[in-house]
C-alpha cells in the first residue's frame, strides 16, 4: 500500500486550462469531481453503463468513468457546468427544465450532455432513442426527455 | 470503485519503438487502449495490479483508416477507371465511432458499421477500439465476428518484427490468443469481399443497445452463377467459449446449391456442431435454438435475394 | 402536453409552473450527498457476511495493513441498542455472533483514503460455523428449519366475504392458476449515501440521500441512547428512491454515525458503489400466488380465492405492511359476493426485501389480472368484456366490506384506454396477422386496477402527521414539512397548493430543507401520500395562516395583491416576531377501519386506471418488444400535469422492466448479477411511447381534490404485458415475470 504515483496532468476544462498532480489511471470522473472540483458530473455505476458521467472529450461524448486521466492529457473537456454561456442556459438545459425532463435529476447532467451531442451532430446516431440509449433514467420513462430534446432541437 | 489506483502504474511511451521495447520487460506492461474493458475491471476490483502501457500517447497507433487498391479484376470491374478497393486497414486505436463515420468502410464492409452501432452506446463507441475487442478475447466480443467473416488478419508487432495472423486462427480457447505478451496489435487488415457477396449480421443481446450479446451471427456468402455456394463464413459470438467459426457447417454448405434442402442440412449440422455455454446472461438451450434460427434467417433471406 | 380532461379553474393548481429545483438540476449545481465536501472526512466501508446463515467464530485482521490508521467498529462498540427500530426489533445494525443473510453488515472500517478503505475490506476475514439456510418460500414453510417464531411466518392476513367454498361445486366454470413475480431492484441512479458527525458531546448529525428523515431519526436514537433533540437528520438532494430509500438509509446512517462516534467526531462518509448497493440493499418482495375463480358461463364472477406468499427475507423490516397492501389490492376493482384472501410473509435467509413503489400491490394485482385474462380466454369472452361484466359500481361492497359511495368511473376509463390504443381494431388485426406470420407475433391486452392512496387502514391516524408554514423575513411563505423531493415533484406541488390557497404567486412559496431540527414530522414520503395527505395539511395550514393575518388586521379579508400580502406579512412579523402555523392530520369523517377483522375502509381514496400494452415478439429471438402503451387513470385533481404525467411514464417504464427485463438472479439468497451490465433496465430504445390520460374526479378530502398517483403506474403494466404476450402466443399464458426471451422459448417448446 504505497502512496499513489501521481503525475502532472493538464487539460482544458470548460474553456479554462487546468493542471495538477493526478494518478494517470485515476478515472477522469474522479479527477473532474475531486481535483477540478466540478461535481455536476455524476457517478451512477462506474462501469460505463448508466451515462451519468457523460462529458465531452475533444468534442466526443464519453463516459468519464471509463477514461483514465492520462488519456485526457492536453485535451478539451466540457462538463455540464460548461454548457451555459455568459450566464445563459443552453437551450437543452432550458427545455429539460420546462418539459419536466429532470425528475430526481441525478441522470440529468449526463443526459443533457448526450442530448447536446446528438443535437449538434444528428448524424451520429440513427435517431434520438439510439443517441440516448447510453443514459439510464429510472424516473422519467424517457418520454419528457424526448419532448425536451425535440423542443430544444427545434429552436 | 473497488480498487485502489495506488496499486497501478502507467507508462506513456512517445513512439512505437519505445512502446515495443517496454513490452520486453518481465512482466510486460499491459496495453491500455480505449480502456472500456480495463476500466470496468478496475471499477470491479478485478484488474490485476501492475504496470499499464498507454497506447494513446503513441501517434503511430492512431493512424486514420486506410483503404488501399486491390488487384484489378477485369471481369467485374470493367476495363479502365480506378483500381478497385482491395483492403481496409484499421489501426490499433481505430474506434467504432471512426468506422461508423467512414463512408467508404460503410460501403465496402457494411457489417462493420452495423456491428459498431450495436456495441455499447455512443459514449462507448467513441472510446472503444477494434483491436481492444480482439485482444480482450471475450466470447461475447461483437466486433470480432464480422472481421472474422471478412477474413481479416491481425498485424502483431514486437521489437523482433511484424507478423500477420489470420483472425480465424487467433483464438484457441477461452481467453487464449495467438498474441505473445511482448506483442501489440498494430493493425487489422480486411480484404474487401468479392463483388456480389451477401452478408448477414445480427446481434441478439439482452436489450437493444448497451447490451452484451447472447447470440450473434456474422455471415458472408459468395454465390456462383447457378447459386452454388462458392465460399461461406459463419461466425458466432457468445455461443461458444470463444468467437467461433462454424467450419463444419461451412464445409457442408460449400459447393452446394443454395436451396431449401441445403438450409435444413446446414441447420442440422450446426445443431450438432455447437456446444453452447450456459451463463448469467442466457442458457445453452436458448443459444443453440437462436443460433440455428439466425442461420436459417441468413440462408433463407439470401435465397430470397 | 399531457392530456387532462378538465377545465382548470385555478391560478396554480392544474398548471405547470417550473419545478422548484429544476434550475439546479439542469445546471449540475444541485448538491447530492457525494457532492458535499466535509473537512477531514473519513471514508467508511462495510465488511459484510459471505454466508447466508452462520455463527461468527472469529474476526481477524490480516497483517500488512496499517490498521492503526483505521477506525474499526463491530457490534461491541455500539453505545446503545444494536437494533434498527422499525416495526419489529429484530434487525441489528451489525451482526453480533450470528449472521442471517449474505451481505449482512458485520464490521465497519473508516480511513481518510478511499482506496485504502476499499482495499482493507478484503483484508478482514470472518470465519463462520455455517448453519443450514432457508433459501426459498417452500423451504421456509416446510418446517424443520425454524428461524422465526414458531413457523417462520412474519405475518398473515385473512379477508373473508361470503363463502367461496360453497360456490365451487355449483359454478359453471372454475379456473385455477399459480403465478410468480420476481424480486426487483429499485435502481435509483444515485446509490445510497450518508455523512455523519457523531460524538457523545455533540450528539449525532446525519446528512443523507433519503425519503424519510424521521425514520432515520427514530432509528438512531436507541442506537446511541440519545433523546430526540440530540439526533438531527438532514435530507440532501436525493437521486431517486422508489422505496429503496424508505427504510434502508437508517442502516448506513447508523454505520457512519458509529464510525464517527468512535473516530472522535470526525465526519464519516459512506457511499455505496453500484455493486454493493445491488448486493446488499432491499428489493421488491418476490411473491407466489394461487388464484381460484368461479364463473357462470357468461362470465359473471361468482367466487374468488387468492392465496399469496411473499418472501420477506431475514428480518421483518416492512414486510408486514407491504403484505397488508398486497392483501388489500388482491381482489381488484370487481364486485364479487364470495371472496377469500389469505396472505403471508415468510422468513428466508435473504437480505430483507423492502419497500418498492407499489408496496406489495403490484405483486397481487399481477396474478389477479392475468388470471382474468386467462379466464376470458377459457370462457371465450373478450377480456375487456369479462371485466366490464364484473366491475365494481356505486353501492357495491369490496371484499373488505367497504361500500362504494360513488361511481368509480372505471368503465369510462376502460373505453377511453381502448379507444386511444385502438384496442378493438388491434385485437382483430393482430389475430389475423398472427395466423399468417411466423416471424413476428403481435399482442395487445389490458389491465384494470386501483391503488389506495395514503397509509393502509388506520395507518394515517397512527402517523399523526404535522406540517406547517412560516413567514419569511421578506414576506414570503416557507413550507415546513419532512417530506422529501425525490424526483416526484413534491416541493413543486406543495408550493402550488400553498400558493393557490393563499392567493399569492407560486414564486412566493419556498420549501425548507427537510431537517428534523427544523421541520415537524409530517410522516414518511411513501405510499402516494405526500400530495394527498401532506398537501392537504399544508392547504389547511395556509388557510389558517391567512386567517391569522386577517385577524391581526394586517391583511384584508376580501382578497389581496402579492405586494399587499408581503406588506401584511412584514407588518405581522414586525409586531409578533414570527409566524409559524401547523396543522395536524384529521381522518376523513366517513372512514373507519378494523385492524382485527380487516374490514372497513382500507383506504380513504382510490385511484382507478386501465392500461393497455401493445407488443411484438420476434420468433427468431423470442424477445418481446413494447410497441405502444396507453395509461388512462382517474387520480382526483391533477395538481401539475407535467409532473403527474412524468410520474406515470416513469412508473410504467419501471414496470416494463419488471415484466420483461429485470431478473434478479439469486444465489445463496442474494443477488449475484450486481452490475448494470447484467441487470437489465429498459433504455430509451426499449421503452415505447407511453401515452398518458387523466380523468379528474376531485376528492373532497384531498387538497383541491387531489388523490395519490405515484405508485399507481407500477401496478398495471405487468399484467397487461403478460396478457399481451399470451395473446401473441395464441392464448398461451406465461404465469411468471420477468418474461425473458428464454422464458418464452421454454414456454413454447
Ligand atoms: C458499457 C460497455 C458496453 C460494452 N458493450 C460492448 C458490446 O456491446 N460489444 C462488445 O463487443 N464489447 C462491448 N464492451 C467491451 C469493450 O468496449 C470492447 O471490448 C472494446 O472493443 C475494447 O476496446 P478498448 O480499446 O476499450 O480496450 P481496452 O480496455 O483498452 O483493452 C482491452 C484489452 O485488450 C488489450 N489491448 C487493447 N489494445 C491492444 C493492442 N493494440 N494490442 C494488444 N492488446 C491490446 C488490453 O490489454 C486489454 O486486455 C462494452 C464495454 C462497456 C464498458
Ligand atoms: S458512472 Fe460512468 S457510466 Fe455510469
Ligand atoms: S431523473 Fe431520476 S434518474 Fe433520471
Amino acid at each position: 500500500m504505497s502512496a499513489p504515483a501521481e503525475e502532472k496532468s493538464s487539460f482544458v476544462i470548460n474553456g479554462k486550462s487546468w493542471s495538477g498532480a493526478v494518478h494517470p489511471l485515476k478515472r477522469l470522473l474522479d479527477t473532474i469531481r475531486e481535483d477540478v472540483g466540478l461535481t455536476g458530473t455524476k457517478e451512477g455505476c462506474g462501469e460505463g453503463e448508466c451515462g451519468a458521467c457523460t462529458v465531452f472529450l475533444d468534442g466526443q461524448v464519453v463516459m468519464s468513468c471509463m477514461v483514465p486521466t492520462c488519456q485526457a492529457e492536453g485535451k478539451q473537456i466540457t462538463t455540464i457546468e460548461g454548457l451555459a454561456e455568459n450566464g445563459r442556459l443552453h437551450p437543452m438545459q432550458e427545455s429539460f427544465a420546462q418539459e419536466g425532463g429532470a425528475q430526481c435529476g441525478i441522470c440529468t447532467p449526463g443526459m443533457i450532455m448526450a442530448a447536446v451531442a446528438y443535437a449538434r451532430d444528428p448524424g451520429s446516431a440513427e435517431d434520438m432513442r439510439e443517441a440516448l440509449a447510453g443514459n439510464l433514467c429510472r424516473c422519467t420513462g424517457y418520454i419528457r426527455i424526448f419532448e425536451a430534446v425535440k423542443k430544444a432541437m427545434a429552436k | 470503485m473497488k480498487s485502489s489506483i495506488a496499486d497501478f502504474a502507467v507508462i506513456s511511451p512517445r513512439t512505437l519503438a519505445e512502446a515495443l521495447a517496454s513490452l520486453r520487460q518481465t512482466p510486460p506492461p499491459v496495453p491500455l487502449a480505449g480502456g472500456t474493458d480495463i476500466m470496468v475491471l478496475l471499477n470491479a476490483g478485478q484488474l490485476e495490479p501492475g504496470v499499464y502501457l498507454n497506447l494513446y500517447s503513441v501517434p503511430e497507433l492512431r493512424r486514420p483508416i486506410e483503404v488501399s487498391a486491390g488487384v484489378r479484376d477485369a471481369g467485374t470491374w470493367g476495363a479502365g477507371g480506378a483500381d478497385p478497393p482491395g483492403e481496409v486497414r484499421l489501426s490499433a486505436l481505430t474506434t467504432y465511432a471512426d468506422v461508423r463515420r467512414h463512408a467508404e468502410v460503410r460501403r465496402l464492409l457494411p457489417m462493420l458499421p452495423l456491428a459498431a452501432r450495436e456495441i455499447g452506446a455512443v459514449q462507448i463507441q467513441s472510446r472503444a477500439t477494434w483491436a481492444g475487442n480482439i485482444a480482450n478475447a471475450s466470447p461475447a466480443a461483437d466486433g470480432v465476428p464480422p472481421l472474422m467473416a471478412y477474413d481479416a488478419t491481425v498485424e502483431l508487432s514486437s521489437a523482433a518484427g511484424v507478423r500477420q495472423v489470420a483472425l480465424s486462427e487467433f483464438y484457441s480457447g477461452y481467453k487464449q490468443t495467438a498474441r505473445r505478451p511482448d506483442e501489440l496489435i498494430t493493425g487489422i487488415r480486411i480484404p474487401v469481399p468479392a463483388p456480389g457477396s451477401i452478408d448477414y449480421f445480427r446481434k441478439v443481446g439482452t436489450r437493444k443497445f448497451q447490451a452484451i450479446s447472447k447470440v450473434l451471427l456474422a455471415g458472408l456468402v459468395e454465390l456462383g452463377g447457378s447459386r452454388e455456394i462458392r465460399k461461406i463464413r459463419l461466425v458466432f459470438a457468445s455461443v461458444m467459449p470463444f468467437t467461433y467459426r462454424a467450419r463444419k457447417t461451412e464445409s457442408v454448405l460449400e459447393g452446394r446449391r443454395l436451396e431449401p434442402g441445403a438450409v435444413s442440412l446446414a441447420v442440422e449440422t450446426l445443431r450438432t456442431e455447437l456446444k453452447p455455454i450456459d451463463d448469467i446472461r442466457s442458457t445453452a438451450r436458448y443459444r443453440l435454438k437462436v443460433a440455428c434460427n439466425l442461420l436459417e434467417e441468413f440462408l433463407g433471406t439470401t435465397m430470397g435475394c | 402536453m399531457p392530456d387532462v380532461l378538465t377545465t382548470p379553474a385555478y391560478r396554480w393548481v392544474g398548471h405547470n409552473p417550473p419545478r422548484k429545483e429544476s434550475l439546479e438540476k439542469v445546471t449540475g449545481s444541485a448538491k447530492y450527498l457525494d457532492d458535499l465536501k466535509f473537512e477531514g472526512c473519513l471514508h467508511g466501508k462495510t465488511v459484510r457476511s459471505t454466508v447466508p446463515h452462520g455463527r461468527i467464530k472469529k474476526i481477524s485482521f490480516e497483517p500488512g495493513v496499517p490498521w492503526d490508521e483505521f477506525t474499526v467498529v463491530t457490534a461491541r462498540d455500539i453505545p446503545g441498542k444494536n437494533v434498527v427500530s422499525l416495526i419489529e426489533l429484530d434487525q441489528p445494525f451489525l451482526a453480533d455472533g450470528l449472521v442471517r443473510h449474505m451481505a449482512e453488515p458485520v464490521v465497519l472500517l473508516a480511513h481518510p483514503d478511499k482506496g485504502m478503505a476499499e482495499k482493507a475490506v478484503k483484508r478482514v476475514h470472518i470465519e463462520y460455523e455455517e448453519l443450514p439456510a432457508i433459501l426459498t418460500i417452500e423451504e421456509s414453510l416446510a418446517g424443520g428449519n425454524i428461524q422465526y417464531g414458531k413457523d417462520n411466518i412474519f405475518k398473515k392476513y385473512h379477508i373473508q366475504k361470503g363463502d367461496p367454498e360453497s360456490v365451487w361445486p355449483k359454478a359453471d366454470v372454475v379456473i385455477e392458476g399459480e403465478y410468480w413475480t420476481g424480486p426487483q431492484e429499485q435502481l435509483y441512479i444515485e446509490p445510497q449515501g450518508v455523512v455523519a458527525v457523531a460524538s457523545p458531546t455533540g450528539g449525532v448529525t446525519v446528512w443523507g440521500s433519503m425519503q424519510c428523515p424521521f425514520y432515520v431519526h427514530k432509528g438512531l436514537k436507541p442506537l446511541f441512547n440519545l433523546p430526540d433533540d440530540r439526533v438531527r437528520v438532514i435530507y440532501t438532494v436525493t437521486g431517486g428512491g422508489f422505496g429503496g430509500k424508505e427504510e434502508y438509509p437508517t442502516l448506513p446512517a447508523g454505520h457512519a454515525a458509529l464510525l464517527s462516534w468512535k473516530a472522535g467526531g470526525r465526519p464519516v462518509k459512506i457511499v455505496y458503489d453500484r455493486m454493493e448497493d445491488m448486493w446488499a440493499t432491499t428489493k421488491r418482495h418476490p411473491c407466489k400466488t394461487r388464484v381460484k375463480a368461479a364463473f357462470t358461463k357468461d362470465g359473471k364472477l361468482l367466487a374468488l380465492k387468492v392465496d399469496a406468499t411473499m418472501d420477506g427475507g431475514a428480518y421483518v423490516t416492512l414486510s408486514t405492511v407491504v403484505l397488508s397492501r398486497g392483501t388489500l389490492h388482491a381482489f381488484g376493482p370487481y364486485a364479487c359476493d364470495h371472496v377469500v384472501i389469505d396472505t403471508r410473509a415468510v422468513f428466508t435467509n435473504s437480505p430483507p426485501y423492502g419497500a418498492f413503489r407499489g408496496f406489495g400491490a403490484p405483486q397481487t394485482i399481477f396474478p389477479l389480472e392475468l388470471h382474468l385474462h386467462r379466464a376470458a380466454c377459457e370462457l371465450g369472452i373478450e377480456p375487456h368484456e369479462l371485466r366490464r361484466r364484473n366491475l365494481l359500481h356505486q353501492g357495491d361492497r369490496m371484499a373488505t366490506g367497504q361500500v362504494m359511495q360513488e361511481e368509480t368511473g372505471l368503465e369510462g376509463l376502460m373505453w377511453k384506454a381502448m379507444d386511444e390504443s385502438k384496442y378493438l381494431e388491434k385485437t382483430k388485426a393482430y389475430r389475423e396477422h398472427n395466423r399468417s406470420s411466423t416471424r413476428i407475433k403481435k399482442g395487445v391486452a389490458l389491465a384494470l386496477f386501483f391503488h389506495g392512496a395514503g397509509f393502509t387502514g388506520s395507518g394515517e391516524v397512527f402517523l399523526d402527521s404535522k406540517a406547517g408554514l412560516e413567514l419569511t423575513r421578506d414576506g414570503a411563505v416557507r413550507i415546513l414539512s419532512a417530506n422529501t423531493e425525490i424526483g416526484q415533484g413534491s416541493f413543486t406541488t406543495h408550493s402550488q397548493i400553498v400558493a393557490e390557497e393563499l392567493r399569492i404567486p407560486y414564486e412566493m412559496v419556498e420549501v425548507a430543507v427537510p431537517d428534523t431540527a427544523v421541520v415537524p414530522n409530517s410522516g414518511p414520503t411513501v405510499a402516494s401520500r405526500t400530495c394527498m395527505v401532506v398537501g392537504e395539511l399544508l392547504r389547511r395550514a395556509a388557510s389558517d395562516l391567512k386567517e391569522v393575518l386577517v385577524k391581526s388586521g394586517a391583511l384584508a379579508g376580501n382578497g389581496h395583491t402579492p405586494s399587499e400580502f408581503r406588506a401584511a406579512a412584514g407588518k405581522y412579523l414586525q409586531r409578533f416576531g414570527e409566524l409559524k402555523v401547523y396543522s395536524k392530520y384529521k381522518p376523513p369523517p366517513d372512514v373507519s377501519w378494523d385492524d382485527k377483522t380487516y374490514t372497513g375502509s382500507a383506504y380513504a381514496a382510490y385511484a382507478w386506471a386501465c392500461y393497455v400494452a401493445d407488443l411484438e415478439i420476434d420468433m427468431a429471438t423470442y424477445q418481446a418488444q413494447m410497441k405502444d402503451f396507453v395509461a388512462v387513470q382517474e387520480v382526483g385533481r391533477v395538481i401539475h400535469p407535467v409532473i403527474a404525467a412524468g410520474q406515470i411514464e416513469g412508473g410504467v417504464a419501471q414496470a416494463i422492466g419488471w415484466a420483461l427485463y429485470e431478473d434478479v438472479a439469486l444465489k445463496q439468497g442474494v443477488m449475484q448479477n450486481c452490475q448494470l451490465t447484467n441487470y437489465i433496465l429498459p433504455t430509451t430504445a426499449d421503452t415505447p411511447p407511453i401515452r398518458v390520460f387523466f380523468y379528474e374526479n376531485p376528492y373532497q378530502n384531498g387538497p383541491f381534490g387531489a388523490k395519490g398517483l405515484g405508485e399507481l403506474p407500477m401496478d398495471g403494466p405487468a399484467p397487461a404485458i403478460a396478457a399481451a404476450v399470451a395473446f401473441a402466443l395464441g392464448d398461451r399464458i406465461i404465469p411468471r415475470i420477468p418474461i425473458l426471451p428464454e422464458t418464452i422459448l421454454d414456454a413454447i417448446s
